[in-house]
């Protein structure tokens, strides 16, 4: 039965060593792209690699420094492209913390590639052009929505581009297309069923199978609590922009941990403070070189998620590796309904309205299933004119410029002085409410 | 002429008004009058005291956030009619009203009306010409 589940059986089952003769390979293809860029030029030549042949093993991959978020926003927009502006065709970005976003460029060719990872994916959960696939992750700038979206359309299936949001809607086509697989952040996948009832459905109106989960860390608690209110199968998944987007490492049907596809990434995991190599099968934070763009070469990623490589073969015969859900992260990124949002461009928005200063509390609690974020401030003298319209003013101001620059509609609360903890030693402005659960 | 309202920003929240009129009626506070402009989830208090700087100080001893606020105090006849033939007086002379209310009480006769208008100045100048009476104080 897993024998059909392959997109490329041979590549898929490729033995151990000549995976690494091919990562290999490709590394030096990757290297040589990204001597091509402003960036790693002057960072590889520091180091001594003056041309792809200075790596002779997978094991010289050591020898190149890691790059960090801050390094992508130091080299935006263009430090880290590697051929000319004309052969790029898609762009994606993310914000950063500092509010310069970081970009990554992609040529036809690298496109090509990440569908490629993409089909693999969906067929290793077994999707096929018969399902109906209702893409509910955010299209746009975003990765998870489009990532998925042309790997779903070249297996042949029938690609429902609905978006995020907007539940009486995604009810609507579940039904009247009678969906069979779905992609969307665990937490909506919870509201859904929140709201099924009361918007009139029952799970009889539709014809669901699978849901692709991801954007999330999230426990096997809330995927089994998913397959067992759908009555359907929950696959697991991984990615992230800077690594293409969705399908880095994604479950098979076997459901035991995420298959992170070696022919197109090197992972490595690390000691994130002695930066040193933990044990395979220790938890570690994920390093990631992509084997597999030339448009934006990106070398030894350091992700800040956390997660251990799974060294046994999995019984589905796939000879990439697996790793462990995501544990968390080892930075303070919050991830707020599948987006991912620093605290620092939160405070960034409100230092910029008058009369606030550093006086706020950043909140994020469960409301039902979906993520809420409140900002919670005091009105001091300097805020406080008598008229209440300015009050709703300042209000609606900090809740369009967050909207504007996380894409996140949050709450902001007025409070007497007094309300916010008297900080001592190192302020805590973020106050994460929603537990272990996810 | 003047007159300082104190305005008091409140949380919607048990217990937060009755507060206020505790610190006030500790500090022996006599109010002339007092309005909430209200809100989903905070409200407005707006004092006229006998005392306005001791309520201030008392208010902000006790950590609300409060303040000055210069309002017109107008007297009028407690008769129909008296609000409208200021109202107009305003109107025709383009005195922007924000929000007015009623004083706790008659005096000689005459009912004391609080206005808060846009430019204060020209609004008393207004009063003046038309031969009214604004008070300076309680």
């Amino acid at each position: 039965m897993i024998g059909d589940l392959y997109a490329d059986e041979e590549l898929e089952r490729l033995d151990r060593d000549a995976l690494r003769a091919l990562q290999l390979l490709r590394l030096k293809k990757t290297v040589e792209a990204a001597l091509l860029t402003p960036f790693y030029s002057k960072r590889l030549k520091g180091v001594g690699i003056t041309s792809a042949e200075d790596i002779r093993t997978l094991d010289d991959v050591r020898k190149i420094p890691y790059t960090t978020k801050d390094d992508l926003r130091e080299a935006y927009p263009y430090g880290l492209l590697s051929v000319d502006r004309s052969e790029i065709v898609r762009m994606h970005a993310s914000s950063g913390t500092t509010g310069t976003p970081t970009v990554i460029y992609h040529t036809q060719k690298d496109l090509d590639q990440w569908t490629n990872m993409t089909v693999r994916s969906l067929r290793a959960t077994g999707c096929t052009k018969e399902d109906v696939f209702q893409n509910m992750m955010t299209y746009g700038l975003f990765t998870g929505g489009i990532g998925l979206h042309y790997g779903a359309e070249r297996l042949g299936m029938l690609v429902i581009p609905a978006s995020s949001g907007n539940t009486t809607r995604q009810f609507n086509m579940m039904k009247d297309f009678q969906t069979t697989t779905v992609h969307a952040t665990p937490s909506y996948m919870l509201h859904l069923y929140s709201r099924m009832e009361e918007m009139g459905y029952s799970l009889k109106d539709f014809n669901l199978k699978r849901a692709l989960i991801g954007a999330e860390p999230h426990s096997e608690e809330v995927r089994q609590k998913i397959e067992e209110l759908f009555d359907i199968d929950a696959y697991n998944s991984y990615g992230l922009s800077e690594m293409n987007g969705p399908s880095v490492a994604f479950e098979c049907t076997q459901k035991k941990g995420m298959h992170l596809w070696e022919d197109a990434y090197l992972v490595e995991t690390i000691d994130r403070s002695s930066l040193e190599p933990v044990e395979e099968g220790e938890m570690g934070e994920l390093v990631l070189t992509i084997l597999i763009r030339t448009g934006t070469p990106i070398l030894r990623y350091r992700t800040k998620d956390l997660a251990a490589i799974i060294p046994e073969p999995c019984s589905c015969g796939r000879t990439s590796r697996r790793i462990t859900r995501i544990k968390g992260r080892t930075d303070d990124m919050l991830i707020i309904n599948g987006v991912n949002v620093f605290p620092s461009q939160i405070e960034e928005v409100i230092m910029k309205m008058p009369g606030i200063g550093t006086n706020y509390l950043i909140k994020v609690r469960k409301e039902g299933t979906l993520d809420k974020l409140t900002i919670h401030t005091e009105v001091g003298a300097e805020l406080f004119t008598d008229n209440a319209q300015d009050l709703h003013n300042l209000r609606r101001r900090i809740v369009e410029e967050l909207s504007a620059s996380i894409t996140i509609k949050a709450a902001v609360e007025l409070h007497e002085p007094g309300f916010l903890p008297v900080q001592q030693g190192k302020a805590i402005r973020v106050v994460d409410e929603r537990g272990s659960v996810f | 002429m003047k007159v300082k309202q104190i305005s008091v920003f409140l949380e919607n929240k048990n217990g937060r008004l009755s507060e206020v009129t505790r610190i006030l009626s500790e500090g022996e506070i006599s109010l002339r009058a007092m309005t909430i402009a209200d809100t989903a989830d905070f409200g407005i208090l707006r004092i006229i005291a006998e005392q306005p700087d001791k309520c201030l100080e008392l208010l902000k001893q006790h950590n609300f956030t409060a303040r000055v606020t210069e309002v017109i105090g107008v007297r009028l006849d407690d008769k129909p009619g008296a609000l409208h033939e200021v109202m107009q007086i305003f109107e025709d002379n383009k005195v922007n009203i924000e929000y007015l209310y009623s004083t706790l009480m008659l005096s000689d006769d005459k009912v004391v009306i609080m206005f808060k208008v846009e430019d204060i100045d020209h609004g008393l100048d207004i009063i003046m010409q038309n031969g009214m009476e604004a008070i300076t104080a309680f």
